[in-house]
């Protein structure tokens, strides 16, 4: 079967995922290999999932931590999990 | 690196006991999660950090209610998902971008920017400061309800499952969004990635004679 450029578009998410079923997988590779469009559509998504990824595209606020288990401390100091089960 | 699934069990169990000060090193893997699940939510850092000391206080508060049926990290996200939820709907911008729009959840009828005169970000261009600040706006500016399932998925790299259960939506609706919300970046980050990226006509030329 012949597929459509938007037909392609429909399934990039789940091509990038590799959730595909094989016969429609072929379908597209070989839309693929032939459509610079689609091929570039693609590239373009998957780039952007991995810059999304990387751990320098968001980064903690300097003393985060620290500020988080001091708090977590104080807590953990007026009582532990096991007296408030029901709250 | 995050604990494993055993060693997990076995710091919750002594948690419970009573060895409550090992609750810091239990959380500690999922610092960075958290944050990130709130203020990629809520779009603002002060908020984000209030909100993940709550995360973690209420997991710390309710640890005996996990039951360890889901994985801790997954437990804790639904936590932070919860809070991040709460916290956008008392803001004011929350109501205008409104969390229960149901018919977005359409597939298809989405168009991608189309290029043609480029086929791989190089690595440079990945390098550069500004296209992840381009990124960052790019996925505040996704609706809500795409962006949460995005953040758990892509930034968080949860499961399908995890997401699901984490949003309490079904998995079939974490697919539509995710695709929706990828598809929706592609197309704010397409210029910018152009223009960062030198034309590379020969290349396709030579390679489509």
């Amino acid at each position: 079967m012949t597929l459509e450029c938007k037909n392609v578009w429909e399934h990039i998410s789940e091509y990038l995922d590799q959730q595909l079923d094989p016969k429609l997988l072929t379908d597209i590779e070989k839309h693929l290999e032939n459509c610079e469009v689609c091929s570039a559509i693609l590239d373009s998504t998957r780039n952007i999932l991995v810059l999304t990824a990387d751990d320098r595209t968001y980064e903690l606020p300097v003393g985060y931590s620290e500020r988080l288990h001091t708090r977590l401390e104080k807590v953990i100091r007026e009582k532990g999990p096991s007296e408030n089960e029901s709250a | 690196m995050p604990a494993t699934v055993e060693r997990e069990k076995e710091l919750i169990a002594r948690i419970i006991a009573g060895e409550t000060n090992l609750f810091h090193e239990l959380i500690r893997p999922y610092e960075r999660m958290v944050y990130l699940s709130i203020l990629t939510m809520v779009r603002n850092q002060q908020e984000a950090e209030d909100g993940a000391q709550e995360v973690m206080i209420n997991a710390f508060r309710h640890l005996k209610s996990f039951r360890g049926d889901a994985k801790f990290s997954t437990w804790l996200v639904t936590i932070a998902m919860n809070e991040a939820r709460q916290r956008l709907r008392k803001a004011k911008a929350a109501q205008l971008e409104s969390l229960d729009e149901g018919k977005e959840d359409r597939e298809g009828d989405f168009t991608p920017a189309v290029l043609t005169d480029w086929r791989e970000i190089p690595s440079e261009a990945l390098e550069k400061k500004e296209i992840r600040q381009k990124l960052r706006e790019a996925v505040e500016q996704l609706p809500p309800l795409y962006r949460e399932v995005l953040v758990l998925r892509d930034l968080e790299e949860l499961n399908q499952e995890e997401t699901a259960s984490a949003l309490g939506i079904k998995v079939t609706l974490v697919k539509v969004r995710l695709h929706r919300a990828r598809m929706m970046l592609q197309k704010m980050l397409a210029p910018y990635l152009i223009t960062a990226t030198p034309a590379r006509k020969g290349f396709f030329g030579r390679m489509f004679q």
